[in-house]
């Protein structure tokens, strides 16, 4: 768990970062959300202690991280730069193996983890022995996240990780990561200033605006109870495509008419977002028709697209009637 | 041409052992130089590229240091550090420095921000992060600098000759101020090609990979010393008096060879250049100098001539020597060129030296006050009837009988005057002669007869230890060849002399170079 109480950082006249507090739950994804400069950066190096801050408190699991030395803290807190910064005179595996060196693990431990993660990330297996030049963005990006990975470390920083990737390696990797287990384990603070890619990889949102805390929440919060006029804005143009995205199947499952079930078709968890089913269904070729479960009532609805956006629009409008 | 090379190999393998010796001191004074500008400029360019601040002043001190002219800095450690190796390698380690320090600043300050900030982020402590992040990017760029240094290294150390610490040089000033083209091309070959061999092996050095960097890097430090171990300071002296020749004196028969030949004098010796020769030998670092009898830091610091009882020294009495053709066209300028004859002898000249060497009293002044004590001196009549061009030779006392003859002329003619002084050396102003550019300037026969006729070496050898046969020799062979005629000798002699100091020689009761080399077998 981590707390930020009260922190505030001045780079000179600027503001970077005024004021802020909140704090992270073991095992959730809170993404900083917000405009260039709004002090995402800073507030997320001040975390394992990149920038030190002016005032306020920040500590992890109840101890403060100003008493401990800043390259221990760091070595036990996983860190993905935006702009990656491999070591261009180190191999992939000399990359990777930077903290456990630090840390002093034997030779084969390291072959070991270092082995497992090229497999997990899904890079070459040839790739050991090669520069970072020699390996395309996205590797790179890759070999950074294992890198920060290697020790295992309970807390995991990452600025703008897919910031320099192009949008078809960006959703690749997105998805990959959101699927990669060892990751479901973390407490993972994530900046970026991407709507999509906050809303496809957050438990929770903290939108900021000029060094300061707009809102925080869940996306769905966000979305619905924008806390001020900032914060509906900064979504707008978003919307309808994030709403796809936050809603499911269950949210709508009350306007979703109720058909016979005629023949095998394969079901879908209710927890499915509306746009996965939208893709699903437009992509099929079963008659347009899937079927869906709720697994809390065991009630199964056999619907087309048509059933599938005509409920959805039945939603939006109790919500905003709301 | 092909005899050219043939006589240049020949003195090689000649002189293979001094080559082999003056090589190994070359590499020494280079490396030990290097190896000390390394320990100090890498840790000062590490400093400056963690403190930004002092970066513009530490970079600016050795930007000037490096301005310098070389052969003033050396000038400068003579009175810090005496002669010999120290001076030289403390030079050349200032040398060295700029480019070390530049290269390992800009070399550390260019890295890619974000690499050391990950490196900072994954928990690298700062000695962590220089040893195993800047220093191994920044690799390339410092040997880029230490190459520069070594390469400057090289060129800077043929002038530690100069201070008696050796090297490559020795041959290259000795052939110099002998114009003896193989013995020049002995010296400055072989550091040609220290140069372009260590720059050409620091490149590839420079271009390997940071892998295998690692294992060379471990190497150079040994390689550095071992090529510095090669510097082994000449410490083995035999006897207690120690001699600093000039490279020309080291190569002619009138100066080192004649005084082993003639002599069987064997004394330790260093070569050293005339500059800071006396000096040395005022502070006690030499005992026996070569020098010139008129030269005014003889009386400056104190030192008294040996006597050539042998006649190794062939005369150099002074003369104007004057194109026939402007004798023709500017009627009485003999007359009046004249008037010095016979009127300045070697104390007298010496005294005129010290007072422009040391004094820093004008050669016009110094000039104009010896005519007026001789009775010489008229105010100048300021004619235009036609002008009259002096030349002189590039030292102190040619550029006071330039100013006396100038006076001569203006007080006692017509004629108007101008000086094209400081006219490089021998050559310079005997072509200038020659080519019409000017119409006399003073000479001395010796250089006369051994510089500019270079007769058959027995013919001279028999003529040049009688200074009478010596001019008449000179007198009608240049009238003869050149159409230049000697006037009349102007009375000093400025010869090649042995000089100690003066309270050294009363009290080992040495007067004479034979009594010197008594002195040296007795002890
Ligand atoms: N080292 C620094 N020195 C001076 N000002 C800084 C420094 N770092 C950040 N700032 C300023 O502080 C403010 C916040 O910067 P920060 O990098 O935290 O923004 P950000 O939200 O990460 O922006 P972006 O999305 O563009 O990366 C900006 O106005 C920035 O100019
Ligand atoms: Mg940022």
């Amino acid at each position: 768990m981590i707390t930020l109480a009260d922190i505030s950082k001045n780079f000179g006249s600027t503001r970077a970062v005024n004021e802020i507090s909140f704090t992270v739950r073991e095992g959730e994804t809170l993404i900083l959300l917000g405009t260039s400069g709004c002090g995402k950066t800073t507030t997320l190096k001040m975390i394992n202690r990149l920038i030190e801050p002016d005032s306020g408190t920040i500590s992890i699991n109840g101890q403060a991280i100003s008493r401990e030395k800043p390259e221990f803290l760091r070595r036990r807190i996983g860190y993905v730069m935006q702009n990656i910064g491999l070591f261009p005179h180190y191999t992939v595996a000399e990359n990777i193996a930077v903290v456990p060196k630090l840390l002093k693990w034997n030779k084969e431990k390291t072959r070991e983890r270092i082995l497992e993660l090229i497999e997990k990330l899904r890079l070459p297996n040839d790739c050991m022995n090669l520069f970072p030049h020699q390996l395309s963005g996205g590797q790179q990006q890759r070999v950074g996240l294992a890198r920060a990975l290697v020790a295992d470390p309970a807390i995991l920083l990452m600025d703008e990780p897919f910031g320099a990737l192009d949008n078809v390696t960006r959703s690749g990797i997105q998805s990959e990561f959101k699927a990669l287990e060892e990751l479901k384990r973390k407490t993972i603070v994530m900046v970026t200033h991407d709507v999509q890619e906050a809303f496809e990889l957050a438990d929770r949102i903290c939108l900021m605006d000029c060094g300061k805390i707009v809102q925080i929440g869940a996306p769905k919060d966000l979305l619905y109870k924008p806390a001020s006029e900032f914060a509906r804005k900064f979504l707008d143009s978003q919307r309808l495509a994030l709403e796809f995205k936050v809603v499911t199947i269950k949210d709508i499952w009350e306007f979703l008419p109720v058909n016979i079930l005629r023949g095998k078709v394969n079901a879908l968890s209710a927890t499915t977002d509306v746009w996965s089913a939208m893709e699903i269904l437009s992509s099929t070729l079963n008659d347009k028709v899937q079927l869906f479960s709720d697994p809390e009532t065991q009630q199964t609805k056999v619907i087309n697209f048509q059933e599938l956006s005509g409920a959805f629009h039945s939603y939006k409008q109790t919500r905003s009637h709301d | 041409m092909i005899e050219q090379q043939q006589s240049l190999w020949s003195f090689i393998t000649e002189q293979a052992d001094k080559l082999l010796a003056q090589t190994l001191q070359h590499l020494g004074l280079t490396f030990i130089s290097l190896l000390l500008a390394i320990a100090i400029g890498l840790p000062l360019g590490i400093l400056i590229a963690r403190r930004g601040k002092l970066a513009g002043s530490v970079l600016g001190v050795a930007g000037v240091l490096q301005t310098i002219p070389s052969i003033a800095l050396l000038g400068f450690m003579i009175p810090l550090l005496g002669i010999g190796a120290k001076p030289a390698i403390v030079a050349l380690l200032i040398y060295a420095l700029l480019p070390i320090i530049r290269n390992t600043y800009t070399g550390i300050v260019g890295i890619d921000r974000h690499i050391i900030e990950a490196a900072n982020a994954l928990g690298m402590s700062k000695t962590q992060i220089l040893f195993r992040v800047e220093l191994p990017l920044a690799m390339s760029v410092i040997l880029a600098g230490i190459r520069t240094a070594t390469v400057i290294n090289v060129g800077v150390a043929t002038l530690a000759s100069f201070i008696a610490a050796g090297g490559l040089g020795e041959f290259i000033f000795g052939g110099i101020s002998l114009n003896n083209s193989n013995m020049i091309l002995a010296g400055a070959i072989p550091a040609a090609l220290l140069a372009v061999i260590l720059d050409f092996l620091l490149s590839r050095v420079q271009k390997l990979d940071f892998r295998k960097l690692r294992k060379v890097l471990y190497l150079i430090p040994l390689l550095i010393l071992l090529l510095g171990g090669f510097y082994l300071l000449p410490a083995t002296y035999g006897s207690k008096l120690k001699a600093g020749f000039t490279p020309e004196f080291m190569g002619r028969q009138d100066g080192d060879l004649g005084l082993k030949s003639v002599y069987g004098l064997e004394i330790p010796t260093t070569v050293i250049s005339d500059a800071v020769m006396y000096k040395a030998a005022y502070e006690g670092e030499l005992d026996v100098i070569s020098g010139y009898s008129t030269d005014g830091r003889l009386k400056a610091f104190g030192l008294t001539i040996l006597k050539d009882d042998k006649g190794i020294f062939p005369p150099y009495y002074a003369a104007p020597i004057v194109r026939q053709a402007s004798l023709d066209k500017f009627s009485g300028l003999e007359d009046v060129l004249n008037l010095l004859a016979g009127k300045i002898n070697d104390s007298l000249m010496t005294d005129l030296n010290y007072r422009t060497d040391y004094l820093k009293q004008t050669p016009e002044r110094v000039a104009k006050d010896f005519l007026i004590r001789e009775g010489l001196y008229k105010s100048p009549r300021n004619g235009h009837a036609g002008i009259v061009r002096i030349g002189s030779k590039i030292f102190g006392e040619q550029y006071i009988l330039a100013e006396m003859y100038r006076m001569l002329i203006k007080g006692n003619t017509e004629y108007d005057v101008s000086t094209k002084t400081g006219l490089g050396g021998t050559k310079i102003c005997f072509d200038a002669l020659m080519n019409d550019q000017i119409d006399f300037y003073p000479e001395y026969t010796g250089t006369g007869l051994l510089v500019l006729l270079q007769p058959d070496p027995r013919v001279a050898k028999e003529i040049a230890h009688d200074r009478n046969r010596t001019y008449s020799y000179v007198k009608t062979t240049f009238q003869k060849k050149y159409q230049i005629r000697w006037l009349k000798p102007i009375g000093f002699n400025n010869t090649y002399a042995l000089m100690m100091r003066k309270k050294q020689s009363e009290a080992l009761n040495v007067s004479t170079i034979t009594a010197l080399k008594k002195y040296i077998d007795r002890n």
